[in-house]
């Protein structure tokens, strides 16, 4: 069954599309939307809230500010980029989303998404589930010590933080060093075997950016800061992400 | 990358027993573990958003599904539990240390019945 057609105002109003474009390289391509339907086709998120890219882009070019700043479905779409991989325009309709994101105060956006960021904002570790760096520091060095035991091939078995002039800087999820511990083993033991020279940081370790998903660009931006840094001041060559 | 990591997943696991899902690379379908969507509190939606990804893997008739990230391991575990595939998922870390056998008790968790018991590395110190 067809959906009920959609009303348009009347005459048109600065709208929040044309400042979306005006932030983005080329504008984010924006306005040139063939309406093909290919970003809606293979969207995992479309159809959810009666939404789809698609839709979310014409309604946004033509000046539908309020629905399209009021849909919960901007929660829904990973940001994942298929769309723009597909577009033949290459049109950044994530980019979108994300500031529509950015666009809701801050208190009514996802309670679950503000606490894992404030939790990453609470000390220097930036991990989403508040783990403070000693208590970070503490586990890996007491898991280390267990394995280093249990297994003694695996007695050189080096997994640092903070060391000095390691090539590479290694970020953690939260999980394992919270929930599971043993679960950072195998990792330990390939970059072991492969003879890497590799360091965690008691600063930014934290591997998730649930600041970035919530669209609080101050916020995304300090933990990169604070992780990027400190792999600097260590010295390191190469930023290993592992998320 | 795409083609670094199935030359590490065919190396452990054997050209033969490697199956890619359709579509792959690039226009495969995100799982619907990122983007916060994980911590979103729309769980039904989220579950929804990744049937695609569920009926895919399943499509392969693969045993075990590798996720190369904790958000997709997350969220493809749930999707095996909700949709009923039961498949394991597991991390490829997991998976490079089991073909060189130094995967030891306490590193097993997501591995399905068939291979928990395979290979353990000083099984002696299972806690
Ligand atoms: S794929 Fe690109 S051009 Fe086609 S409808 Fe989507 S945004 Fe428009
Ligand atoms: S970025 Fe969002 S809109 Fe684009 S394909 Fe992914 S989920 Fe869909």
């Amino acid at each position: 069954m067809a959906e009920p057609a959609i009303k348009l105002g009347g005459k048109r109003k600065s709208i929040f599309i044309d400042k979306v474009k005006e932030i983005l390289p080329e504008g984010g391509n924006l306005n040139l939307c063939l309406t093909c339907g290919a970003c809606s086709s293979g969207c995992p998120a479309t159809g959810l809230e009666g939404m789809d890219p698609r839709k979310f882009l014409r309604m946004a070019a033509l000046g539908m500010d309020e629905e399209i700043m009021s849909t919960p479905w901007v929660w829904m779409c990973t940001l994942c980029q298929r769309c723009i991989y597909v577009c033949p325009m290459k049109i950044d309709i994530p980019q979108l989303v994300h500031n529509v994101r950015a666009s809701w105060p801050r208190e009514k956006r996802p309670k679950g998404i503000i606490g894992s960021c404030d939790m990453a904002l609470r000390n220097d570790s930036c991990s989403a589930m508040g783990a403070t760096p000693e208590d970070f520091t503490f586990v890996v060095e007491d898991v280390l010590e267990e394995y280093k035991e249990a297994q003694p091939e695996f007695a050189d078995m080096e997994a640092p933080v903070d060391k000095q002039g390691a090539e590479f800087f290694l970020n953690q999820n939260s999980r394992e060093p919270v929930t599971e511990p043993d679960e950072m083993v195998p990792l330990w033991k390939i970059l072991h075997l492969a003879g890497a020279n590799w360091t965690y940081g008691s600063k930014g370790w934290g591997g998730e950016n649930y600041c970035m998903f919530l669209a609080d660009d101050d916020a995304w931006k300090h933990i990169i800061k604070t992780s990027v840094n400190h792999a600097e001041d260590l010295g390191c060559k190469i930023y290993l992400n592992t998320e | 990358m795409a083609e670094d990591l199935r030359y590490i997943v065919k190396s452990i696991v054997g050209e033969e027993n490697f199956i890619d899902m359709t579509p792959n690379r690039s226009n495969n379908y995100c799982c619907g573990g990122g983007g916060g969507f994980l911590q979103s509190g729309f769980n039904e939606q989220r579950l929804e958003f990744g049937r695609l990804k569920d009926e895919q893997i399943k499509a392969t008739g693969a045993d075990y599904c590798i996720a190369g990230c904790h958000n997709c391991h997350d969220q493809i575990h749930k999707l095996s539990e909700h949709y009923g595939g039961n498949y394991p998922v597991v991390h490829l870390w997991t998976m490079i240390c089991l073909s060189l056998g130094i995967l030891g008790p306490n590193e097993r968790e997501y591995l399905g019945d068939d291979l928990k018991e395979v290979n353990v590395f000083h099984p002696e110190t299972a806690i």
